[in-house]
C-alpha cells in the first residue's frame, strides 16, 4: 500500500514525449490507451505524430523520449547506430490495397501485390503518401519489388500528406492508393469513400509497429525511467489487452497486439 | 451546401455549450497570439521609430528587408525556430521545443516585421509640421519623437491590427514547434488542421467560424477605440 502511494506520488509530475505516426493517432488508439497507463503510473504521456520518418527524425535529435512507429527496418537501423534503445515489437494491422468500388485495373483476383502494382501502373492512377512514413516505406519497397519505377511517372501522385487525406485524394481521382487496415476500417464509412479493398492478405502487406526509447547516452536529458515504464506497460499482459480491446465502432479490432 | 449548414449550427452548438476542452483551445490561442503580439509591439515599435527618426548607413536596406520579412513563409519560420530550439540545436539546453514558449516565438517572428513596417509608414507620414512645432517649443529629441509617435498612434494601431490578423490566422509554424500535442500545445488553428485531416469537416468548419468570431470581436474593440480616438481628435 504504501508502495503504490509512493510511487504514484513520486510519478504523478511525469511527463514524456512520443513520436509516433498519423496512422496511430487518427485511429483513435492513443486517445483509448493512454488514459489507462496515466491513471495506473501517473506518467503523462505527450504524442506529437508526424510520419515514420520524421517521428524516427524526431528522436534521433533528442526531441522525444521514446518512439512508437511501424516501420522495422529503419527502427533497427536507427537501434543499431545506437539513437534509440530497448526496441520492442507492440502490434501489428496489416497493409490494403484499396481502390475506386468498380476496380478498372482489374486487381481482384491477383495473388501478389507486386503484380497488381504493375497493373495498376498499366493505365490507372495510383496515389502515394510520398512522406516517408511507414506507409510510403512499405509501397516503394513494393515497387522496388514490382521492379517498376514510380518517381516522376505520369500515373503516379505523390501528395506528401497523412493517410486518411491520402485517401481521399484516391477517391476524387479514382485511383489506387496502399493503407492500412486500421485507418482504412476507421474512415472508409465516415469518408464516403466509393472504394473498396482489392488486394489484401499478401504477407508482403504485415505491418508490424515497434516502440523503442531515445538512448539516454545520445541525450542526457530524456526522461529514460519513464520511456521504459511505457514500453513495458505496452508490451506487459495489461497493455497487450488495452491495445486488444481497442475497437472501431463496428467492432473490428484496429490493431492485433503481438509484444513477445 | 449542407455540410455548411451543418458546421454553422455545429458552431453555434459548440459556442453555447462550451465545453472545457475547447475552452482551453481557445484561451491558448489567445494566450500564444495575445503575447506574441505583445513582444512583437515592444520590439517592433521602437525599432521603427528609430528608423524613422535616426539616419543610419543601411537604412534604406533594412526597411526593404522589413518589408520583405511581411511576407514570410510561417512553415519555413517554424522549421527554422524547430531547428534553434531541438534538442540537437543551439538552445537545445532550454528544454523549450513543443511547449506554448516556442510557439510564442515562431509566432513573435511572424508578427514583427509586420508591427515594424507599418508602424515605420505610420510614422514617417506623419505632417512634418508636427515635428517642426515640437522642435520650435524646444522640445529635447525624446519629447519629439513621442510627439510624432502620439499622432501617428493609429496608424500604429492599425499595424498591430494586422500582426494579430497574421498570427491568430497561422498554422505552419505552430504546428511544428508546438507539436499539436492534446490539453497542451492544441490551439484553435492546429486543431482545425488535425481535424481537417481526420475527415471532420462540419467540425473543423464550425472551429473556423469561432475563430473568426473571436477575431472579429477583437477587430471591432480595438476599432471603436480608434475611432472615438479619431472624433475626439477633431
Amino acid at each position: 500500500m504504501c508502495l503504490v502511494v509512493f510511487t504514484s506520488l513520486s510519478a504523478s509530475a511525469a511527463e514524456i514525449i512520443c513520436a509516433s505516426t498519423t496512422s496511430t493517432e487518427n485511429s483513435g488508439l492513443f486517445g483509448y490507451i493512454l488514459p489507462m497507463f496515466e491513471k495506473k503510473t501517473g506518467i503523462k504521456v505527450k504524442v506529437v505524430a508526424r510520419g515514420t520518418g520524421a517521428a524516427i527524425e524526431m528522436g534521433k535529435r533528442g526531441d522525444a523520449d521514446v518512439a512508437f512507429v511501424h516501420a522495422k527496418e529503419q527502427e533497427l537501423k536507427a537501434v543499431e547506430e545506437g539513437f534509440f534503445v530497448n526496441r520492442h515489437d507492440v502490434m501489428y494491422n496489416d497493409f490494403v490495397l484499396v481502390g475506386p468500388t468498380d476496380d478498372p485495373a482489374k486487381i481482384k483476383g491477383t495473388k501478389t501485390v507486386a503484380d497488381a502494382f504493375k497493373k495498376i501502373s498499366a493505365g490507372s492512377l495510383f496515389v502515394s503518401r510520398g512522406d516517408n512514413s511507414g506507409t510510403n516505406t512499405k509501397e516503394l519497397s513494393i515497387w522496388k519489388k514490382a521492379g517498376i519505377e514510380p518517381k516522376g511517372q505520369k500515373w503516379y501522385l505523390e501528395v506528401g500528406q497523412g493517410m486518411e487525406k491520402t485517401q481521399r485524394i484516391a477517391d476524387e481521382k479514382r485511383a489506387y492508393t496502399l493503407t492500412d487496415r486500421g485507418t482504412w476500417l476507421a474512415t472508409k464509412d465516415k469518408d464516403k469513400l466509393a472504394m473498396a479493398i482489392v488486394l489484401e492478405g499478401d504477407p508482403v502487406m504485415f505491418n508490424q509497429y515497434g516502440v523503442m526509447a531515445v538512448n539516454p547516452e545520445k541525450h542526457k536529458h530524456v526522461k529514460s525511467k519513464e520511456a521504459m515504464e511505457f514500453i513495458n506497460w505496452l508490451i506487459s499482459k495489461e497493455g497487450q489487452q488495452a491495445i486488444a480491446s481497442f475497437k472501431y465502432s463496428h467492432g473490428n479490432p484496429l490493431f492485433i497486439p503481438n509484444a513477445k | 451546401m449542407d455540410s455548411i449548414i451543418e458546421s454553422f449550427s455545429r458552431a453555434l452548438y459548440l459556442i453555447l455549450h462550451l465545453d472545457r476542452e475547447l475552452l482551453g483551445i481557445i484561451v491558448l490561442s489567445l494566450r500564444v497570439s495575445g503575447t506574441a503580439l505583445l513582444a512583437a509591439t515592444l520590439i517592433g515599435l521602437p525599432f521603427s521609430a528609430l528608423l524613422g527618426f535616426k539616419k543610419f548607413p543601411l537604412r534604406g536596406l533594412i526597411i526593404s528587408m522589413l518589408n520583405t520579412f511581411m511576407g514570410l513563409p510561417p512553415v519555413v519560420v517554424g522549421l527554422f525556430v524547430y531547428l534553434l530550439l531541438s534538442r540537437s540545436g543551439p538552445f537545445g539546453f532550454l528544454a523549450l521545443l513543443y511547449t506554448p514558449t516556442a510557439m510564442i516565438i515562431a509566432q513573435t517572428i511572424l508578427a514583427f516585421p509586420i508591427v515594424a513596417s507599418l508602424s515605420h509608414s505610420a510614422i514617417v507620414s506623419v505632417d512634418p509640421i508636427i515635428r517642426q512645432a515640437s522642435m520650435t517649443l524646444g522640445a529635447t529629441p525624446f519629447q519629439i519623437s513621442l510627439n510624432v509617435i502620439s499622432e501617428a498612434r493609429y496608424g500604429i494601431m492599425s499595424a498591430v491590427m494586422a500582426g494579430f490578423g497574421r498570427v491568430m490566422a497561422e498554422v505552419g509554424a505552430i504546428l511544428i514547434v508546438g507539436g499539436n500535442i492534446a490539453g497542451f500545445t492544441r490551439v484553435m488553428t492546429t486543431t482545425i488542421a488535425l481535424e481537417t485531416d481526420k475527415g471532420n469537416f462540419e467540425l473543423a468548419l464550425a472551429l473556423g467560424i469561432i475563430l473568426l468570431s473571436i477575431s472579429l470581436l477583437i477587430n471591432a474593440a480595438l476599432h471603436s477605440i480608434q475611432r472615438k480616438g479619431m472624433v475626439a481628435n477633431r
